[in-house]
């Protein structure tokens, strides 16, 4: 190969201008490689070109290299040393800015979570509030109730009747308070026990000349009712009133086996 | 140092290597980038961002594709060109003017502390028009040579050969002034 020709052909002008392509790239490099005047010759066309497109910058700033070291994030230079001298009052800011940032979010996070915890008890004592409305509501109307025993108790026309225990149920007593103007009886079974499962107690009017019972019903809330008395209707004209032991349901007549109070009324 | 151990030292990431090499060639991409942008300030920018690119690219140059110099050439070229197609450019510099790296040297003044820039000065003044817009479009535009034949209707043999001579010329002018 004509390594002068190969020079004079000007392709190496070309090649460091970037103008050749690819395959001529590799082509050139591999001579290169070859022939020390070739390497030679690139040297020297590429410094010739260095100065020429060197000639037509007026840049008149020596900052660049700074700034891109800076950018890049250098270490160690003679450069970052001088603006170490600057360093402490811009840390000075930095880190103020930085703790005031993070005071601040630690803030607002904090004003968030009390935010959430007084919600939260807003919430408590609100359910609070509506438990007490319901347990108020709940003793008014046991005021009310108490009001309405207390008025029949003081009332002239109301016959008191004792009930006592019968037989084998001689310790149980009970109390009827006859309101014979409203036609109905408040009975006290205070002194009845719990009936056993699957049993209630039945209230029963009587007429003694004959001997004739009238049921006024079961007490199904017994075991449910807090003061123990009951509002029953009494249209009869009652002579006693007892108190048996009766499956649930009730039954057509009174087991005299199970009876547990009996009183009869004083005649007036 | 060899310039290849250099630039092989510049890939590995020797942050040493790279300040070398950015004193040899940011004056060059400099000069281009200002070529084409035609603003000192934006030419400055464009030329630190050219830096900070090769950078983080180093692992992409090969020296058998071509060289360092051409390498960072012709990102320099490119980032410039993309330059003045943005938005901002167009709109600051609504008619950006044609003229050669040539007339930015015989029309400035900033030029004459430097000795050797004198010696181009004087050297590139006395080119022939022909050398002027091969080097131009070659260097400077980055045309390959058959946009270069193109764009001067002449042949690519010629546009070697003519391009050979004109940077024999430059090459005795640099030579003399000691390098």
């Amino acid at each position: 190969m004509d390594i002068k020709a190969y020079i004079e052909s000007g392709i190496l002008e070309l090649y460091v201008a970037g103008a050749l392509s690819e395959a001529e790239n590799k082509e050139v490099y591999a001579l290169m490689q070859q022939h020390p005047e070739i390497l030679q010759e690139v040297l020297d066309i590429e410094l010739a070109i260095v100065e020429l497109t060197a000639s037509v910058s007026q840049s008149t700033t020596r900052k660049s290299l700074e700034l891109i070291k800076k950018t890049l994030g250098f270490n160690g230079t003679d450069d970052a040393k001088v603006i170490s001298i600057a360093k402490p009052k811009y840390n000075w800011i930095t880190y103020t800015g930085w703790a005031a940032s993070i005071i601040l979010a630690v803030g607002l996070l904090w004003t968030v979570t009390q935010n959430n915890q007084l919600k939260s008890n807003i919430q408590t004592v609100e359910t609070q509030k509506s438990q007490l409305e319901i347990e108020i509501e709940f003793a008014k109307t046991n005021l009310d109730k108490a009001k309405t025993l207390i008025s029949v108790l003081r009332d002239e026309n109301i016959t008191q009747v004792p009930l006592t225990g019968q037989g084998p149920f001689a310790a149980t007593y009970a109390k009827v308070y006859w309101d014979t103007n409203a036609k109905r009886i408040f009975l006290d079974v205070d002194g009845l026990p719990d009936p056993p499962q699957g049993m209630v107690y039945q209230v029963w009017s009587l007429t003694l000349n004959p001997l004739t019972p009238v049921s006024l019903g079961t007490l199904d809330q017994f075991t449910t009712d807090d003061n123990k008395i009951f509002e029953i209707a009494n249209p009869n004209q009652s002579e006693a009133f007892g108190i048996t032991l009766e499956p649930a349901g009730g039954s057509a007549s009174p087991t005299m086996e199970q009876l547990y109070t009996l009183g009869v009324v004083a005649s007036s | 140092m060899s310039l290849d151990a250099l630039v092989e030292q510049f890939k590995q990431k020797d942050e040493k290597a790279f300040e070398t090499l950015y004193n040899m060639y940011s004056k060059s991409m400099h000069g281009v980038i200002y070529n084409i942008v035609r603003d000192n300030d934006i030419a400055e920018e464009v030329m630190q961002d050219v830096f900070v690119k090769a950078w983080h690219n180093a692992s992409s140059y090969s020296s058998d594709k071509g060289r360092f110099f051409t390498w960072i050439l012709n990102i320099s070229r490119n980032a410039a060109i993309d330059k003045t197609r943005s938005k901002n450019f167009k709109n600051s510099k609504q008619n950006l003017n044609s003229d050669f790296f040539v007339d930015i040297l015989e029309t400035s003044d900033s030029l004459d502390n430097s000795t050797d820039a004198i010696g181009i000065k004087k050297f590139v003044t006395k080119l022939a028009e022909k050398c002027k817009k091969v080097i131009e479009l070659l260097y400077f535009k980055g045309y390959t040579q058959s946009e270069v034949s193109e764009t001067l209707d002449m042949p690519i043999g010629t546009v070697k050969t003519r391009n050979r001579q004109c940077i024999q010329e430059l090459r005795t002018i640099v030579l003399k002034n000691g390098y």
